[in-house]
């Protein structure tokens, strides 16, 4: 089919390793959760499913900043706002989804708008009990905003660290306005207190295992789609957009057009995150739209290498597995271990993680047999 | 002696393009009028140009001459604030962007050599060979023989050939400037604008630089901007010598550079 050529022809061995390790712990970690008794060494306790689930979310976002920071050259210091959008959507359906059940037992107003003397659903609320309609706006609302953006930004030819300020001006904007009451979105104190989603307890050990596997299988996808834009002519484009713009324009390619598109299916996928975070940390609040969130992920990438894709996301995994063990044994630490991550990286690990290493193993397969690497590659296409 | 630009003549081609219509409508690149100034300072004052199809056309002047900035004009990178820019007899430039003047066949060279660095000499012509260049097209395009076709062709044409799979950022400067001045093949453009091409070369490859040029201009219009006379001498094409943004001398390099003021603004005594 088309579409499956067009997703998995381009897929290098480091691609491949990095889908079969997604696919394994996306079966083995629910089996091993749920199946094997709490004292087996091969037991995997519920806080680590939750914890790595949200490493999984995270995963994702870095995936989609690095395809427009890494492929197009836009930093973007607001790209937890696509997140943040992404996972409001995702908690105004489970919102919804609470009904009667609240502090205040009415049948239709969360508890914070009883709360405000609200008497009627204000009218973004509308369809948001429906999960298609929810799981619509987590992709359109981010895609929108994000296009919108786009569109003048790129068109206005905002760029570099201008363009870096502008993404933090929104992120912070938005935070602003949703902490506000009567923005209707929770305030200061956001979504929580969920119950079920599509009937299932969100609770329950089961559904926050196949939490965890749906954010793994949405990590893959996420992968296969960034993957088969980058390794398109497109992408070429989007490469030399990030190396040259401007002679990208002269060879007569609309540049603000490519950023455009790649900028909105970056957006769309930290809404997709955003959306499987939020049930298995159970609530959102305005302080997802912080800068510093924001700032934290280009970190992840930055450490993971930026423009390799399987980096960026291994970056989330590494280093907020490192803010998880830090947090708890050095509680006042973990800013300043942060801060001389990235001083490190940018001194010594410029091309991350990923990228050293690759570059590594290239050297030593160059050095090892010269004539063998230079035969292996084909003639032309 | 200094010269006041204002006592300049206009070049008679563009007075009788003035005169006769007709004759704007055959021109393949027409600047009349144009000026264009930075922070006060004229970069551009009242320049006219006349281009002929299938015409190639060296651009000598001294450093602020306003060559560069003449180029920017015509491929829409600079707006200038009066005057015309008219292309293939009908089409204003002054109201098209970058990309549009590059898709209506102006191609154009940078004078520092400008390539993709971190993709592979074939990529960067691959990128350049006239297609779709929609990004839905590129998304979505196949492997298409008949582009390698083209790939192949360029590359040998700019000796590029045996290079085909090095990083663009790897080449030498003199290699950067043949795979850019391949690129600008490759969009197959009417006309080629090629600023400086035979800069930091060696003399072998700016003797080479010049044949390809002229192999260029046999199917193409040029127009060339360098600073190297024995180049220009080379090309044997009509001169014309910029100064303080507009037409100083215009004529063979003979007489180009018989021309007193010339010789006292660029050429030296």
């Amino acid at each position: 089919m088309m579409l499956t050529r067009f997703l998995f022809e381009k897929i290098d061995r480091a691609g491949w390793i990095f889908l079969v390790l997604l696919g394994l712990a996306a079966v083995l970690v629910p089996v091993l959760n749920l199946a094997v008794p709490p004292g087996s060494a091969f037991h995997v306790s519920n806080t680590a499913v939750g914890l790595w689930g949200k490493y999984m979310t995270y995963a994702l976002l870095a995936l989609a900043v690095d395809l427009v920071w890494g492929y197009c050259g836009i930093l973007s210091l607001g790209h937890g706002a696509f997140f943040a959008l992404g996972g409001y959507a995702m908690g105004m359906y489970l919102m919804r989804q609470i009904g009667p059940r609240g502090v205040y037992s009415h049948p239709t107003l969360p508890d914070f708008m009883v709360f405000l003397n609200w008497k009627e659903l204000p009218f973004t609320w509308w369809g948001f009990s429906s999960f298609p309609y929810a799981m619509l706006m987590v992709g359109l609302v981010p895609g929108i905003l994000a296009f919108v953006f786009g569109w003048f930004a790129f068109r206005s030819r905002v760029t570099g660290v201008y363009l870096s300020i502008i993404t933090q001006a929104l992120t912070y904007a938005l935070m602003l306005a949703f902490f506000r009451n009567d923005m209707g979105f929770g305030g200061n104190n956001g979504l929580t207190d969920f119950k079920d989603i599509l009937g299932f307890n969100i609770q329950s050990q089961t559904t926050r295992a196949v939490l965890f596997s749906l954010s793994v299988l949405a990590l893959m996808a996420g992968y296969l789609v960034a993957r088969a834009i980058v390794t398109s002519k497109a992408g070429k484009i989007l490469i030399a957009v990030r190396d040259a713009e401007a002679r990208t324009r002269f060879l007569g390619y609309r540049v603000e057009n490519y950023k455009l598109f790649v900028w909105t299916v970056s957006a769309v996928m930290a809404g997709i995150a955003g959306a499987l975070y939020v049930p298995q940390v159970g609530i959102i609040n305005p302080s997802e739209f912080s800068p510093a969130n924001s700032i934290e992920t280009i970190v992840w990438v930055a450490v993971g290498g930026r423009g390799t894709l399987v980096g960026a996301a291994l970056g989330a995994g590494v280093v907020n597995f490192a803010k998880s063990w830090f947090t708890g044994a050095f509680p006042q630490g973990w800013l300043f271990a942060l801060g001389g991550l990235f001083v490190f990286v940018t001194l010594f690990l410029p091309k991350g993680i990923v990228g050293t290493f690759t570059e590594w193993w290239r050297t030593r397969a160059a050095k090892r047999e010269p004539p063998a690497s230079a035969a292996a590659e084909q003639p032309a296409q | 002696m200094l010269i006041d630009p204002m006592d300049m003549h206009v070049p008679t081609e563009a007075v009788q393009a003035i005169e006769r219509p007709l004759v704007v409508t055959q021109s393949l690149l027409y600047l009349d009028g144009v000026s264009v100034s930075f922070d006060g300072f004229r970069a551009i004052n009242n320049l006219s140009l006349v281009i002929a199809p299938g015409e190639m056309r060296a651009i000598i002047g001294p450093n602020g001459a306003g060559k560069t900035t003449m180029m920017d004009i015509i491929t829409g990178k600079t707006k200038p604030d009066t005057g015309d820019v008219i292309f293939d007899g009908q089409i204003d430039l002054t109201q098209l962007d970058e990309t549009a003047i590059a898709n209506l066949g102006i191609g154009r060279k940078f004078q520092k050599p400008t390539v993709f660095e971190s993709h592979t000499v074939e990529d960067n012509v691959e990128m350049a060979v006239k297609a779709d260049r929609t990004v839905f097209g590129t998304l979505f395009s196949r492997h298409s023989a008949e582009i390698w076709k083209r790939v192949d062709e360029i590359l040998g044409i700019v000796r590029l050939g045996d290079h085909r799979r090095r990083m663009a950022g790897d080449l030498s400067h003199g290699q950067k400037q043949w795979l850019e001045i391949g690129m600008l093949l490759a969009q197959d453009p009417k006309l080629l604008l090629v600023d400086e091409p035979a800069a930091g070369m060696t003399d072998v490859e700016t003797g080479a630089t010049a044949d390809l040029l002229k192999d260029i201009a046999k199917t193409h219009s040029v127009v060339v901007v360098e600073h190297d006379m024995g180049f220009i001498r080379e090309l044997g094409v009509k001169v014309t010598c910029l100064h303080e943004g507009s037409v100083l001398s215009e004529g063979t390099l003979d007489k180009v550079s018989a021309d007193e003021r010339v010789i006292e603004v660029y050429l030296g005594r």
